[in-house]
């Protein structure tokens, strides 16, 4: 450690506040708590009992509902129509099927 | 879920209670030596704690765990800044109420180094904003290279070099003086 450093740290040193100042923030800072705490429980409730606030909710169940229905309805077509494509598979199997034995038959 | 945010809120503010008495001292301090003044600093040290709470819930989320003593220096940096701005006024020289120097006895060697140390203040005093806070920081807090360069916003590097030359600096203005 240099001379300068030396000397800094003898003349830098930690100062502690005076004590009503810690007294008086620590009472500043939990007035100011409670002050946050009670706030927060009131505004839930006084949000609520606003109409205004209800635009939210009810919007999220309106547009939750929506994508919901949505999501029904598509699983419900993707389902038809793989249904649809398993019959037409078939008709197209069984319409080989009776094309071949026509074929057969000719040609005995 | 009220329930919950109420206890979460709580949970916060114990946190906060005590980032506000394991720090207090530093705040002071850095502010003491940034204004030079007991009531000055006072004031610097209330407004960074309110500024703190405000924005306590952030900041830990966004500290990944890191100390916040950077960021509390941060604020009190960003304040003391405005202080000199908005009254456009330097930094005074806490001589004569400083905590160890008012300890000392008057005898000549006492009287002595009180005085020498009232000249490295005076140093201190004088140098740009940047290098005497880095020294605050570093001597006054005991802050390590990489929580300085958190509070200064600026690379671990560039810190190291920050010091040196504010250290140098100092050590040039006190030989001056000795002439």
């Amino acid at each position: 450690m240099s001379e300068v450093e030396r000397l800094l740290r003898s003349a830098l040193v930690p100062v502690d506040p005076p004590g009503p100042l810690a007294d008086r923030f620590e009472e500043a800072l939990a007035e100011l708590t409670d002050a946050a705490a009670g706030e927060l429980a009131d505004w839930e409730l006084r949000s609520m009992r606003d109409p205004r606030n209800w635009v939210r909710p009810v919007g999220a169940v309106v547009i939750g509902g929506a994508a919901a229905g949505g999501l029904v309805l598509v699983r419900a077509r993707q389902q038809h129509r793989r249904r649809g494509g398993r019959r037409l598979r078939a008709l197209d199997r069984s319409a080989r099927e009776v094309s071949g034995q026509v074929r057969r038959r000719l040609r005995r | 879920m009220e329930d919950t945010r109420a206890a979460c809120k709580r949970a916060l503010d114990r946190e906060f209670t005590e980032l506000y008495r394991d720090h207090l001292r530093d705040v002071y301090s850095y502010s003491y030596y940034r204004i030079g003044n007991h009531h000055d600093a006072e004031d610097l040290t209330e407004q960074t704690f309110l500024q703190a709470y405000r924005h306590f819930e952030r900041a830990r989320r966004e500290s990944d765990g890191r100390p916040l003593r950077p960021w509390l220096i941060r604020i009190a940096h960003n304040l003391a800044a405005n202080y000199y701005r908005d009254r456009s006024r330097r930094p005074q020289t806490p001589l004569d109420d400083a905590a160890t120097l008012s300890d000392l006895r008057r005898t000549d060697e006492l009287v002595e180094e009180r005085e020498e140390l009232g000249r490295v203040l005076e140093g201190v005093a004088d140098l740009p904003d940047d290098r005497r806070e880095a020294l605050i920081m570093r001597f006054a807090l005991d802050m390590d290279n990489r929580e300085i360069a958190r509070a200064l916003g600026r690379s671990e590097g560039a810190t190291k070099v920050l010091i040196h030359r504010a250290i140098r600096q100092l050590g040039g203005r006190l030989k001056e003086g000795q002439r």
